[in-house]
């Protein structure tokens, strides 16, 4: 644990919950602590540190080290303090006669198997056995050099106890030589990432922690790299290639993680502005002290060389790119804006604000579209994965958000998880569903394929529904037919915080047969016994929670689904207590955040339509200028309106809409449109090579700001270095506004979530100092709440009853056939983000190179694959290759792919389909044909050929 | 990629889908309603003209044009 650097402090043990207090004293300080807690972490709250190696507040106490040992009157012996729970009255001494020399005793031992070489050692002032032999006084090793586990060689020949370092994980080394195998490392796989990857092989003196077979490196084990066990060990054994590099950190910057949307705050440990580790804070709301892969280790993309740091033009998209200064790259890009507006109207021009960047660059941006284009076509890609969540929740429940925090999970009696992968997607969520599963909550996954969550050890019962895609509305509906005609539902709620009527036209409809399980089975191949279990398990659990992914939203129906899901939520009374709720997790860090900031074309920060007289008019006050109440494009109207020549400029910041939104050959045809297309990023991506200016981004490390997670939690972002580019992203914005004659004069963007604030009825009572002060804050943050709301909905629904929409089924018109008899579904891997813009360029590529296509072996059979193939996959929209992996953990005529690599472009293959609501596209559900290949498509080599002509860059003149 | 005109009327079908089914309000008016809380003003008025120039279409998806919301000129003029 490394406490040297660490200024939170770690307090031995876990902390209990509990009503009962217990008071003692401990070295005569009076202390009281909840029931159960440890006489360890009682003499931690009374500021004494019992020496320890063993025990870490990070796991439950395991008592092996014998370090910990206290004496207490009444009680016989040396208990271990770690494992010893207080009682009434109880008194603690922590240092005596005995205990001290039985402490130096087990400090000898430990060292007389320990390499001495501290002074080359990674942990050099960072090692808690180094802290310990000072902290018992240990002044001599009396025992005889023998056997041991560090010595490579001794007099006889090569030491047989001796095993070489692991370096296989990118990012950090295991070196066996140090371990003094106290398995805090092994615990935390277990207690906290929940993989059960490490484990301590033979006994006694033979102990050894071991990842997987004795065959196995850390590489190729379960391991998933979340650092979980690099942090809680105690010295160089487990420990960050970083920190070997480098050496030890020496200052501490607090933000936010900027990859997925659970949010994880992290402490980066710096040393002047090179960081040396990223470690997640244990004062994290969302995480709890918890990482994964992506967030503790892949930032190197951050000083990547790939990235672009000046500015560039050019005239066509088929010249070289040109550098330049921001001066004229700015001014290049201003009178383009302005001459398509001359040329073709206000409405030609537009925006994509980004759910990487925070709040404050998120808001400039649409304040940009509506406020200096004076038009609202502002969009972000939360269109593109929760958008229905929006329209859905707020449709059912007045608000466009989940309704619960992340430690409601801990709650929990039952998990319905719909369309989510969280041991991927949103992992360190995963490990806290995970913790609770372990403790005996039910499991219920709706989903095509079968996820890593349902492999998951766990006491509670776990049901998969491997439903067809494209069929979430009838399953969900059906689960709804068989609560309504099994009464399972909970008149009291409903009665009190919904319309009893509008129910029972609610429970007419979905008694109809056709929403029985029976019929519902023919549409989605769901066992229709399963879904009246499932039903009856959700339904009879005392406390259920729904937590569900763009699985459910990138549908067809995606609202649709929505709204069923908040259905089944009020009529089983899972809402407004700790424990329920229906919880979308977010696709990105930001997308809760740039929805909630007025991104979208027909709403103001806030969710107020723009054609609300007095929210437009309080704009209208602030900005100083007259604003338009008709909504403007989203992003597919967008490209549709460039086809027909009316959309002709967009400024896009930090998205890459060619690799991630659909039916890519419609969007590049759509860009390749424009007169004006500016990409704001940190690299050249795959939109670059369709723009005319490049305004180079600053990462979240380089960055002040705001960050929503998907749990309503707004998290500060704070600058850790200088933007290697020049500018903060909320800067570049400014620069563009003023060159437009915008005159915004913002020096921070606490200045910019102050205006945010006051024009934002959610968010009254946010500010830095409050966000500084609490860590974070849940929206609502007003005068009714001046700390936030991490739970919504307590006391009734925020639009007032909570509202039953009736949910139909109604097929994609995507459908197979003959030509097309599959059905291509696309998710997320864990080491790899999105585009991958950020993953590629970091060492997580060890894990997940390319993009492969999941198929069940009688799929590939008939077609003649085998595993590691490379297949062709076409659709109506078009067809690409990658390599096939043969698995049943997709159901017949189901295949699987994810989309981080530009090289396979998987988006070349969905098609435009999209959500009746809100056209968020079908990504779910795509037929297609998959068959042999040689290699990469004809698209894909001309595609490759395109992209490397159009990043070329002119070469600057020697002066 | 389809025909943006045929894809208006798509859009509007699927709306249709989700609203005949709704009990609370004469499902036209739900449509036209989300088509003007969400369309920008060009694409209700191709809607439109696409309706009235007879487009095949369903019932409801018809009956919706009647209800949308049209924007006199001046709102798109050049600048």
């Amino acid at each position: 644990m490394k406490d040297f650097i660490i200024p939170s402090r770690d307090m031995g043990t876990p902390a209990v919950k509990s009503d009962v207090i217990v008071n003692l004293t401990v070295d005569g300080i009076p202390v009281s602590v909840p029931s159960g807690t440890s006489v360890m972490r009682a003499a931690a709250v009374a500021g004494i540190s019992v020496p320890k190696l063993c025990a870490t507040d990070h796991v439950s106490a395991f008592g092996s080290c014998r370090l910990c040992v206290v004496q207490i009157d009444g009680m016989r012996g040396t208990p271990a303090s770690c494992t010893t729970p207080v009682g009434e009255g109880m008194v603690v001494r922590t240092q005596t006669d005995e205990v001290a020399q039985i402490r130096k005793g087990v400090m000898e031992l430990y060292i007389s198997d320990h390499p001495l070489d501290c002074l080359t050692c990674a942990a050099n002032g960072d090692c808690e056995l180094q802290d310990m032999a000072g902290a018992v006084g240990l002044r001599e090793v009396r025992y005889e050099p023998g056997q041991n586990h560090f010595a490579k060689r001794s007099a006889e020949g090569p030491n047989p106890e001796y095993r070489p370092k692991d370096q296989s994980n990118p990012y950090f080394t295991f070196d066996p030589a140090k371990c003094i195998v106290c398995s805090r490392c092994v615990r935390a796989c277990e207690e906290v990432q929940g993989t059960f990857a490490l484990t301590i092989e033979g006994r006694g003196f033979d102990s050894r922690v071991s990842a997987g077979m004795e065959s196995d490196s850390f590489l190729s084990s379960d391991c998933v790299s979340c650092g979980a066990c690099v942090q809680v060990c105690p010295t160089a054994t487990l420990i960050e290639n970083k920190v070997i590099e480098i050496g030890t950190p020496e200052h501490i910057v607090k933000t936010t993680c900027a990859y997925c949307g659970v949010g994880c705050s992290f402490d980066v440990h710096m040393r002047g502005e090179e960081v040396v580790r990223m470690v997640p804070s244990m004062d994290g709301k969302a995480n709890r002290g918890h990482s994964c892969v992506k967030g503790r280790f892949a930032w190197g993309y951050a000083t990547h060389q790939d990235r672009k740091l000046e500015p560039m033009i050019r005239e066509k998209i088929t010249d070289p790119w040109r550098v330049v200064s921001w001066d004229e790259a700015l001014g290049f890009a201003a009178d383009r804006l302005r001459k398509s507006q001359a040329d073709h109207g206000r409405d030609s021009i537009g925006v994509i604000t980004s759910s990487r960047c925070t709040n404050e660059e998120t808001y400039l941006v649409q304040k940009l579209a509506r406020a200096v284009f004076g038009n609202n076509n502002t969009d972000t890609c939360a269109r593109v994965c929760h958008s229905p969540t929006g329209y859905g929740l707020k449709t059912a429940f007045g608000t466009s958000a989940g309704t619960h925090d992340f430690d409601s999970v801990e709650d929990t009696d039952l998990a319905l998880v719909i369309g989510a992968n969280p041991t991927d997607g949103h992992p360190v969520f995963g490990s806290r569903l995970r913790k609770r599963l372990r403790q005996g909550a039910g499991l219920i996954v709706i989903d095509p394929r079968e996820i890593d969550l349902l492999s998951t050890p766990h006491m509670g019962d776990s049901m998969h529904l491997p439903l067809r895609p494209g069929t979430n509305v009838a399953v969900v509906t059906s689960l709804a037919h068989v609560i309504v005609a099994e009464k399972l539902y909970d008149e009291a709620f409903i009665r009190e915080k919904c319309d009893w009527d509008e129910f029972l036209a609610y429970a007419d409809f979905a008694l109809d047969p056709k929403h029985s399980p029976e019929e519902v089975e023919k549409l989605s191949k769901v066992p229709a016994d399963l879904i009246r279990k499932a039903a009856r398990a959700y339904a009879s659990a005392p406390r259920g929670s729904i937590y569900y992914g763009l699985g459910v939203t990138e549908h067809s129906q995606g609202s649709t689904t929505v709204m069923a899901i908040a259905n089944l939520a009020m009529m089983c009374g899972n809402i407004g207590v700790p424990g329920t709720g229906v919880n979308p997790l977010r696709g990105q860090n930001n997308v809760q955040g740039s929805c909630d900031m007025g991104s979208f074309p027909h709403e103001y920060p806030g969710y107020r339509h723009v054609s609300d007289d007095a929210t437009r008019e309080l704009y209208q006050r602030v900005w100083g200028v007259e604003l338009s109440p008709e909504p403007g494009l989203r992003i597919p109207n967008m490209f549709d309106e460039a086809l027909a020549g009316r959309f002709r400029g967009l400024y896009c910041q930090g998205e890459d809409i060619v690799q991630s939104d659909p039916d890519t050959r419609h969007v590049t045809g759509a860009l390749s449109a424009m007169d004006i297309v500016i990409v704001h990023d940190l690299f050249l991506n795959e939109t670059s090579n369709y723009a005319h200016v490049f305004l180079p981004g600053s990462s979240f490390l380089e960055k002040d700001g705001t960050f929503t997670n998907a749990e309503r939690r707004i998290n500060l972002v704070n600058r850790a270095m200088t933007p290697k580019n020049g500018y903060e992203d909320w800067e570049v914005t400014q620069l563009l506004a003023n060159r437009l004659g915008a005159n915004w004069t913002y020096e921070h963007p606490r200045e910019i979530m102050a205006e945010i604030a006051l024009t934002t009825p959610s968010f009254a009572n946010v500010t830095y100092d409050l966000l500084e002060r609490e860590g974070s804050v849940q929206w609502p943050c007003n005068e009714a709440a001046p700390l936030g709301t991490p739970l919504m909905h307590i006391d009734g629904f925020v639009r007032g009853k909570g509202k039953f929409i009736h949910t139909e089924y109604v097929a994609t018109e995507e459908r197979t056939g003959a030509r097309f008899p599959l059905l291509l579904t696309t998710g997320r891997i864990l080491s790899q983000y999105n585009v991958g813009a950020q993953t590629r360029r970091t060492d997580n590529t060890a894990w997940h190179p390319e993009d492969i296509l999941e198929i069940h072996p009688s799929d590939a059979e008939n077609r003649g694959v085998r595993d590691g193939d490379w297949v062709r996959v076409a659709s109506r929209s078009g067809d690409t290759s990658l390599r096939a992996l043969i698995t049943d953990r997709v159901a017949p005529g189901v295949v699987y792919t994810t989309f981080h690599h530009p090289t396979t472009q998987a988006n070349v293959v969905t098609t435009d389909n999209s959500d009746w609501a809100t056209n968020c596209p079908e990504f779910k559900v795509t037929a297609v044909q998959v068959s042999p290949s040689n290699g990469p498509s004809e698209w894909q080599e001309e595609y490759q050929s395109h992209s490397d002509q159009s990043r070329r860059i002119l070469p600057t003149a020697a002066e | 990629m389809s025909n943006p005109n045929d894809k208006l009327i798509r859009m509007a079908t699927q709306m249709a889908d989700f609203f005949r089914s709704q009990p609370d309000r004469p499902a036209p008016e739900a449509v036209a309603d989300h088509i003007n809380h969400n369309w920008a003003p060009r694409m209700r008025q191709d809607f439109v003209a696409l309706i009235n120039s007879g487009a095949e279409a369903d019932p409801i998806v018809r009956d919706a044009a009647a209800f949308v919301r049209l924007v006199q000129q001046g709102c798109d003029a050049p600048t």
